[in-house]
């Protein structure tokens, strides 16, 4: 079975009103303060790295990774989910709009492998990922999550 | 082969890029080492590597190579990777 992707968030979000990217990475940012993986700082570098480096964390259609370097604003590994209400744009040529971020926090370069395989495994699912763009709570987040990794 | 997969801060993206690269040269029967790299360790990296997948964004960030930079759009898109790969290891 693979891994739950339900039990390794530590904060889920639906239908979050954000008004451009930023806000949106804020969003996953305060997900991740909130279930005590990050300082918010953390949130900050996670905005500087698209500042930096452009809008490259949306990695497909829809979906933004958004993360950081290991830094001490990282206290443990964790993910957040937020589904925005209305999708926004990152400046992504091809991937735009942004309708879920993914915030992600690591402590090292490796220890996370096995939860981004199950964001991977998920999200690339065409069927599960429209169930999760319409999943109208948290709580249907995660059995639709849970769900995903039975059946596996 | 060495192929290195880039993104900005070597923990997220260039990671899935890795898994997914793994998945496509298994598939296509190709012994390959892949390793996951921030752009930082990237532009050294990449100097004895035969081919860097990465995004549009940091394609030009990593510079003059001699690798083959390939250019990722979807990185969950499997046929995408197999497809660009596919090309570039013939």
């Amino acid at each position: 079975m693979a891994l739950n992707l339900a039990e390794e968030l530590s904060s889920i979000a639906t239908n979050v009103a954000a008004s451009d990217w930023k806000e949106a990475i804020r969003c996953a940012g305060d997900g991740l303060v909130a279930g005590g993986v990050t300082t918010e700082d953390y949130t900050e570098q996670m905005i500087e790295a698209v500042e930096e480096h452009g809008p490259y964390i949306v990695i497909a259609p829809g979906v933004a990774l958004a993360h950081a370097r290991p830094s001490e604003s990282v206290k443990k590994g964790g993910l957040s989910w937020v589904s925005l209400a209305s999708p926004v744009e990152f400046g992504h040529k091809s991937n735009d709009p942004v309708s879920l971020v993914i915030g992600l926090a690591a402590l090292d370069h490796t220890a996370h492998i096995e939860v981004l395989r199950a964001v991977a495994g998920i999200l690339s699912n065409p069927a599960t990922r429209c169930g999760l763009d319409a999943a109208a709570s948290p709580e249907e987040v995660r059995s639709l999550l849970a769900r995903a990794a039975s059946t596996k | 082969m060495k192929i290195v997969a880039v993104c900005g801060m070597g923990i997220g993206t260039s990671v899935l890029l890795k898994m997914n690269a793994e998945k496509v040269l298994q598939d296509l029967g190709i012994d390959a080492d892949i390793e996951a790299a921030d752009i930082g360790v990237a532009r050294g990296a990449a100097q004895t590597a035969d081919v860097v997948l990465t995004s549009e964004e940091l394609a030009p960030e990593i510079g003059d190579v001699p690798a083959e930079v390939i250019v990722i759009e979807n990185f969950f898109d499997l046929d995408e990777i197999h497809k660009k790969l596919s090309a570039a290891v013939r």
